[in-house]
């Protein structure tokens, strides 16, 4: 069996599992519509009170916030494998990967599908299709391939940062939880176009962490409009592959992590 | 009461145990609070800003102490607590010579206050001293007047027992739902709308603002954030604070009264 079909046949093995507490799933899902319903919430709150944010509309910012959280959703569904990772090497059960003949990065991919995170997903979609609606640039078959293209950048983004963050624990499982700033903290930002911040920060979520690339750029080309900071438009269309080079290369640290690994034994 | 305070005072010790957590928490916080001032500091640009309901600094006062106080949230479930309704501990309690209520309350108490402070003192100092120090005075906590700080205290007293009293209330409600998923998913949804966490509470629409900072939740956050900064002065704040405790004493006699008809229908399961 290929690696490609193993990785749906694991993944398809996780859905069924949360499938037969089917009430369970459901009201989590509602729960994390309601969560993340609310932050647009506030969101819309505020353009009521202050009618604009820096030059941008609520309807723009809908796209932002749409993209970020769809592609984020995504991630957060497939890779919440490598979150089991810390506990994993704490109990010595991580040995048990190491035995089998297929790759450690693949097998912990297929650990776990989590179908709750639909309700972010839905909730950043309708979003999405309202802000595109609103704004009145059409639905071409070009820009439904950006769309794609820029929620396959993101999301490959935001799971490379969660295998980083799983890597991690191959040195310290202690304090993982400052990567959250790069996690969460990043979807926070890449709701509000980037322009928005101030310079600094802006540097650390575009060459620290590719998010300016994979969540602002594209978005731009997408909505059709000039960037305030004056990316070319061309560089907006190919920035997504950021996000690819950025999951290539935690892949690559995963790697290392993975050989340096001794075990806590049991 | 001597028996409550022992109890608090004990589970109060264990938490004060986890200082790298709260270190790891502080980073993760601080930078938090900075993405949500850049955020406001975008909005207040607009022309609109000048008509807003508060100025800058009250809303950068807002968001720091939001989050120095972050942990009084009753926003989860007290684990501890969840694990003792499902294996059957919960049992002992009802053995000991004190009111079962007043146990459970006093553990929330515990947790919603000794895990504050360590991570209040740093935040201060961050959004006070810290921030100025690097040229970034415009996001820095403004030092309260003594009218401020006494207000506050006396505010933020009363949000711990508001959230005491909410999270014993999360903890019953186990009683019926033993997994606690409905809880642990819709309870941070209200509360951090409610409190102001998500946006001040003066920033929301009027008709819905009006309505809010008389619900249990504004005093968790809103309250006495706007005290500290001198956005309410005491005169204004004395029916809402009243009004808060009121809602405590609601809440204590409804987690009470469920928690009464809880016992006796609890069945555990022997072993």
């Amino acid at each position: 069996m290929n690696d490609a079909r193993l990785l749906v046949r694991l993944l398809g093995v996780s859905m069924r599992s949360q499938l037969q507490y089917r009430a369970s799933m459901v009201m989590q899902s509602v729960g994390h519509l309601l969560v993340t319903g609310i932050e647009f919430l506030g969101v819309w709150a505020l353009f009521a009170r202050f009618g604009q944010l820096d030059g941008w509309t609520l309807a723009e910012v809908a796209v932002f916030y749409g993209v970020v959280n769809v592609s984020f959703a995504l991630a957060d569904a497939g890779g919440r494998g490598f979150d089991q990772v810390a506990a994993r090497i704490k109990q010595g059960d991580f040995d048990r990967l190491l035995l089998r003949p297929r790759s450690t990065a693949l097998q912990v991919a297929g650990l776990e599908l989590t179908l709750k995170r639909i309700g972010r997903l839905s909730q950043g979609l309708a979003g999405l299709i309202w802000g595109l609606s609103a704004l009145g640039v059409g639905w071409g078959p070009g820009r439904v391939a950006l769309l794609a293209w820029i929620v396959v950048g993101a999301t490959s983004m935001f799971y490379g940062l969660m295998v980083v963050q799983a890597t991690i624990a191959f040195w310290t499982t202690e304090s993982l939880e400052l990567m959250n700033v790069l996690t969460y903290g990043g979807v926070e930002t890449a709701q509000y176009p980037m322009s928005v911040y101030r310079r600094w920060f802006r540097r650390v979520f575009t060459y620290v962490v590719p998010l300016a690339c994979v969540c602002y750029l594209p978005v731009l080309a997408l909505i059709e409009r000039p960037d305030p900071l004056g990316a070319p438009l061309w560089a907006q269309r190919v920035a997504p592959a950021a996000g690819l080079v950025f999951l290539a290369g935690a892949l690559a640290l995963w790697r290392g992590g993975v050989r340096r690994y001794t075990s806590t034994g049991s | 009461m001597r028996g409550y305070v022992a109890i608090a005072q004990a589970r109060a010790r264990v938490l004060l145990q986890y200082r790298a957590a709260a270190v790891a928490g502080f980073g993760t916080q601080a930078f938090w609070g900075m993405i949500r001032i850049m955020i406001f500091e975008a909005f207040y640009r607009s022309a609109m800003a000048d008509g807003a309901p508060m100025r800058f600094e009250e809303v950068v006062s807002y968001v720091w102490l939001g989050q120095a106080t972050l942990m009084t949230l009753p926003w989860n479930l007290d684990r501890e607590m969840a694990d003792e309704v499902r294996t059957g501990k919960v049992v002992y309690g009802l053995l000991r010579p004190v009111d079962l209520y007043g146990q459970w309350f006093a553990r929330a108490f515990a947790l919603r206050s000794a895990p504050m402070v360590i991570r209040a003192l740093p935040m201060f100092a961050f959004a006070m001293v810290l921030l100025p120090l690097v040229g970034l005075e415009a996001w820095a906590l403004e030092a309260p007047t003594l009218e401020g700080l006494a207000m506050w205290l006396v505010a933020l007293g009363v949000a711990i027992l508001l959230s005491s009293a909410l999270t014993t209330l999360w903890s019953v409600a186990l009683m019926w739902t033993v997994s606690g998923d409905g809880v642990t998913h819709l309870a941070p949804a209200l509360v951090t709308l409610m409190s102001g966490m998500v946006i001040p509470l003066p920033l929301l629409p009027d008709g819905v603002r009006a309505v809010v900072v008389w619900l249990p939740f504004a005093g968790l956050v809103d309250l006495p954030v706007r005290l500290f900064s001198g956005h309410l002065t005491a005169a204004e704040a004395a029916p809402m604070l009243a009004a808060q405790l009121v809602w405590w004493v609601l809440l204590v006699a409804l987690g009470r009264a469920l928690l009464g008809r809880g016992v006796r229908r609890l069945v555990v399961q022997g072993g």
